[in-house]
């Protein structure tokens, strides 16, 4: 008798606890379903339509676009680039990053203020950032001018190589606070009673180093890795503001091509919207691989 | 931020002229690396006030690159009004999804919990770069198209990932005693949650609002792909200036336009910049 009472009474708080739940958490449905589901079948639909910019949905023409786009005189460039790029920028970013959290982890007034100093690009935007180091950079105002006219370099960004560096430098400049705090907060969860194991023990700064810092390190340099790799794959802002994809399409990267698709070139939204599938198919590719080899580490350990 | 980070250096010091002796090159170069990160800041800064041809401040000091700004097509005022609302919107936004959203996943179980959630998480793996083009045509369809509420929901879904699982994670850490007392004390779930469990999850609050303000203030790509005309947000606004005056870029402009963006942001992190590492630390060390 008493069970069963119990037991309804459960029941109902269950059913009462489910529809409160359902009611919480229906408008982050909602919203995630309009502004996230629905553009991702529709970039999958678009991709297979011949969809002008003006013109609208002419229909049906899969997979045309996807030919089109593979045979595009700068698809494979624009891979090329995109791919160049990342691993530079993910190397430089982890290393710099790395050695920043290393030289200002102890607590000091004075390493306060330094983190604070490296910190604070990163607060800025990256559209900002890029018009900040387009001025910086600028023939006319830039306040390297006398010293890169009296070394023969008349625009940074005018040479391939040049444009490449200087993009770099900027996002180094944005990005390294960032990561260095990333990191850090990994040293930190480091126990100190291991580094006193070892030194007791006469290892040298470097064996620290490498058999301590680093594999107890491993799961925020992957995170950073993960998160520096996808960010790059994606760099759009930098080089739209700053180079323009230029000079001769040199600098231009898989989701500059998708906006010159749309916009500039073919005005053709069937066309971006394929390479857009691309792109996003490969970065899930990309995505599984790395959390995979992320995943594989923590089972050794 | 230093009791967070304190951390002792295990080494014996050496005191007096000899301290300073193995010390000045240490300092010499981390104040080389702390100008190179400031340095660009302080020039754009310093620079707008400055004299520059080409702009409208060719002599002496003064604010005649402001006054290119205020001038400038619909002018300054418009576009730092465009920019405050898609911020204030999308931080709204983000805040209001991420805070009922957690408190459904932390405290409650219905059907589809699981499978939300990981939807909501597998928005990281599609960035909106990959989206952009269905969106132009996606919010015409729903009359958003080259609308500030449009351009802040698209900014405030990409935050969702981060913001949902910073808000789960702190409701599961507020005890559970306080919940069931107050269930006992005859208090809604509604209640509960606006009259005493919003205090508890505050910090994770103002770490999400913040990287929402963040993002959705300096955000360029959305607005250049859905917003025109008038309704261009600063940043956009910014780029464009740059390139519509026939090939003379007014630097000085540019500047004082980069100040604007930047300053805000500059004075919100420094504010803020105790819960900030506090909110990274603490999300880090439960892993």
């Amino acid at each position: 008798m008493t069970t069963a009472v119990a037991r309804a009474a459960v029941r109902r708080m269950g059913a009462k606890n489910r529809n409160a739940g359902i009611a919480f958490a229906s408008p982050l449905a909602l919203v995630t379903l309009v502004f996230f589901v629905v553009p991702i079948l529709l970039v999958c639909y678009m991709s297979g339509t011949d969809w002008k910019l003006l013109g609208g949905n002419k229909g049906w023409n899969f997979p045309d676009n996807y030919l089109t786009v593979v045979e595009h005189r700068m698809f494979w460039p624009a891979v090329a680039f995109t791919v160049k790029y990342t691993v530079i920028a993910t190397i430089l970013l982890i290393v710099i990053g790395l050695g920043l959290a290393l030289l200002v982890q102890e607590s000091s007034r004075w390493k306060g203020l330094l983190r604070t100093a490296i910190l604070l690009p990163a607060a800025t935007g990256l559209a900002s950032a890029s018009l900040l180091f387009y001025a910086l950079y600028s023939p006319q105002v830039g306040p390297f001018k006398e010293f890169l006219s009296s070394i023969g370099i008349a625009s940074i960004l005018g040479s391939p190589d040049g444009a490449l560096w200087a993009t770099v430098f900027l996002i180094v400049w944005r990005y390294s606070g960032f990561y260095m705090l990333l990191l850090l907060v990994g040293l930190q969860a480091i126990s100190m009673d291991l580094y006193e194991a070892a030194r007791v023990d006469g290892a040298s700064t470097l064996q620290i180093f490498s058999r301590i810092t680093v594999p107890l390190l491993r799961p925020s340099l992957a995170l950073s890795t993960i998160m520096c790799v996808t960010g790059s794959l994606l760099a759009f802002d930098q080089f739209y503001i700053l180079t323009k994809g230029g000079p001769d399409g040199s600098t231009m990267t898989v989701v500059q091509l998708v906006y010159n698709l749309a916009f500039e070139s073919k005005r053709s939204l069937g066309l971006a919207a394929a390479l857009s599938v691309i792109a996003l198919l490969a970065l899930v590719v990309v995505n599984i691989f790395q959390l995979r080899v992320l995943r594989g580490g923590d089972e050794d350990e | 931020m230093s009791e967070q980070l304190s951390r002792g250096t295990g080494r014996t010091k050496a005191k007096g002229p000899l301290r300073l002796a193995i010390r000045t090159p240490y300092y010499v170069l981390t104040g080389g690396l702390a100008i190179i990160f400031l340095y660009p800041l302080i020039w754009a800064g310093v620079g707008s006030f400055a004299p520059s041809p080409g702009s409208n401040q060719v002599d002496g000091w003064g604010v005649g690159n402001y006054i290119t700004l205020m001038y400038f097509q619909a002018g300054l005022g418009t576009y730092l009004f465009n920019s405050f609302v898609v911020t204030l919107l999308a931080v709204l936004f983000t805040l209001l999804l991420s805070l009922l959203g957690g408190y459904a996943f932390a405290y409650f179980s219905f059907p589809g919990k699981n499978a939300l959630f990981l939807l909501v998480l597998s928005i990281l793996m599609v960035p909106y770069a990959t989206l952009l083009i269905p969106l132009v045509i996606w919010l015409k369809t729903i009359y958003l198209n080259n609308t500030l509420v449009g351009v802040a929901f698209i900014l405030a879904v990409f935050q969702l990932p981060f913001a949902v699982f910073m808000m789960r994670i702190s409701f599961e850490a507020v005890p559970r005693d306080i919940s069931e007392a107050a269930k006992v004390d005859g208090c809604s779930n509604w209640t509960l949650l606006w009259r005493i469990l919003i205090h508890a999850v505050k910090p994770g609050l103002i770490t999400v609002g913040m990287f929402a303000f963040l993002a959705a203030w300096n955000d360029f790509m959305v607005p250049l792909y859905l917003l025109s005309g008038d309704n261009q947000t600063l940043p956009l606004a910014l780029v464009n200036m740059r390139q519509q005056v026939m090939g003379v870029i007014d630097y000085g402009a540019t500047q004082a336009g980069v100040t604007v963006l930047t300053l805000p942001c500059i004075i919100l992190f420094l504010a803020l910049q105790r819960h900030y590492v506090r909110g990274f630390m603490s999300g880090a060390l439960k892993g």
